[in-house]
């Protein structure tokens, strides 16, 4: 653990942490009141700016796009992991033209920014007759994306698992498929929880890409209601906080689970 | 094809506005991170609650949403920056968060001994940390660092929703002007890809040369 870096503080060491914790709380106090002192400066503390956000109708607003958000992470999310698993089998497997197509895809699509991906379903797509809903506008380019990550991710897992493993699988009869099913991946996927679900908040993030799209999830229903209501940095705090919170969550499970996942081990 | 080449000073340029936003947020968000690491690994508990706040914060807002809370929002409590200036300072906060977990499991994964031996020579926290403790664990982390250089390339292109005409917004607007999405898109995937493969290439270098198996 990272404690190892310093010993018992002596009574010098003792003067010295407290010398820092003194420094670092008025650092951190310093920078809240300029925080304060330019909101109240410039009006944004006004009662009537932040009361709306107070309200149950602003809330069950703000809560519809939360639900749109989790939506189109949630099924983005199972398409880019069936999807991620069966690139990463093709990249593991023993034949050229499954390996080949399955490595250039990982490779290629882990290095293109998924805004990059929107536009061309913005934009491309309609041209060649294929225009998209909104949902699919934004959870298709989020697939295309996000599956070379969890391919990586399978791929680490199956390759983590001993070959002792396949070995007695095939020893007792079961084909090569069978031994893959019922052996290897589920201890993979046990091993690489905790990835999937902090690449899954990656993803979660990735749905605010809505806003260009104009898919209305929580960071898009932020930008209508700032233009209907014009309490532009009162409405994106507010986001932010929602997105924080939601996202800490998920990251505090992700550790719950390589916490117990490593007690297991 | 020749959609490419007519817009090429157009396209080269975002190219270079997507090169300068990833070569100055790296900087900024390796002094940012090595700092957090610093702060988190450090024997005062008020700096290590800072920078474990610091990277919860930002790993778990989107990127997005910080840029145009940052470039749109802040101008209502009289802070404004240039687009330019604004998405380099955001994108390296950001990425300074990750950077910071990567640094902080290569300081654990330097061996015990090492910080031990290291008191035992009457070197200080700060000293320790600088001669001994960083240079073992930057060259553990050299392959996830190269992996999160990668990601910070690929961020870059959000600058665009701040009006900076990076590669990214070089091609849409291109695109706007000659509606030929195919040629234009995978001509900038391409570009996107092959600085990801140097990133590549120089990470595999750097680990052959410096990594120590343990």
């Amino acid at each position: 653990m990272s404690t190892v870096l310093f010993d018992e503080p002596g009574p010098r060491a003792k003067r010295r942490i407290r010398i820092a914790t003194v420094l670092g709380v008025l650092a951190t106090l310093a920078l809240a009141a300029l925080a304060v002192r330019q909101f109240a400066a410039n009006g944004q503390l006004a009662a009537e700016r932040w009361q709306p956000y107070a309200t149950w109708p602003m809330w069950r607003y703000l809560l519809d796009g939360l639900w749109s958000t989790a939506l189109s992470a949630v099924v983005a999310a199972a398409l880019s992991m069936a999807l991620g698993l069966l690139l990463a089998l093709g990249r593991l497997s023993s034949k050229r033209w499954l390996r080949g197509p399955a490595t250039v895809y990982i490779e290629v699509v882990r290095t293109i920014p998924a805004l990059l991906l929107v536009y061309v379903v913005l934009f491309a797509l309609p041209k060649y007759g294929l225009d998209l809903p909104l949902f699919w506008k934004l959870v298709v380019p989020l697939t295309v994306s996000n599956a070379a990550a969890f391919a990586e991710i399978f791929r680490a897992g199956i390759l983590s698992i001993e070959r002792g493993q396949t070995e007695a699988g095939l020893a007792v009869g079961l084909t090569r498929g069978q031994t893959l099913r019922m052996i290897v991946l589920p201890q993979a996927a046990r091993r690489v929880l905790p990835s999937i679900v902090s690449q899954s908040v990656g993803l979660l993030k990735d749905t605010s890409l809505g806003f260009i799209v104009s898919y209305g999830e929580l960071f898009y229903s932020g930008k209508v209601l700032v233009a209907y209501n014009g309490l532009l940095i009162q409405t994106y705090i507010v986001i932010a906080l929602i997105y924080l919170v939601v996202n800490a969550s998920l990251s505090k499970l992700a550790r719950v689970l390589e916490r117990r996942s490593s007690a297991r081990a | 094809m020749s959609v490419l080449l007519d817009h090429l000073p157009e396209l080269w340029q975002g190219l270079l506005v997507t090169l300068q936003l990833t070569v100055a947020s790296f900087v900024g968000a390796a002094v940012l991170g090595v700092l957090v690491t610093a702060m988190r690994v450090s024997p005062v508990p008020v700096l290590r609650a800072l920078g474990t706040a610091y990277v919860e914060t930002f790993q778990n807002l989107p990127l997005l949403v910080l840029l145009v809370l940052v470039f749109f929002g802040l101008p209502e409590i009289g802070i404004k920056g240039p687009p330019m200036a604004t998405a380099i300072v955001v994108i390296a906060v950001y990425q300074a968060a990750y950077m910071a977990e990567a640094l902080r499991s290569g300081v654990n994964s330097v061996s015990k001994g090492q910080a031990e031996a290291a008191r035992a020579l009457g070197l200080t926290f700060g000293q320790s940390l600088r001669l001994v403790i960083l240079p073992q664990a930057l060259r553990t982390v050299v392959q996830p660092l190269g992996n999160l250089t990668i990601q910070l390339i690929m961020s870059t292109a959000l600058a665009g929703a701040i009006s900076v005409v990076d590669l990214t917004e070089a091609a849409k607007r291109v695109n706007l002007q000659e509606a030929q999405p195919i040629a234009i898109f995978v001509g900038s995937g391409l570009a996107y890809a092959a600085i990801a493969a140097a990133v590549g290439y120089v990470t595999g270098r750097l680990e052959r040369r410096l990594v120590i198996m343990r």
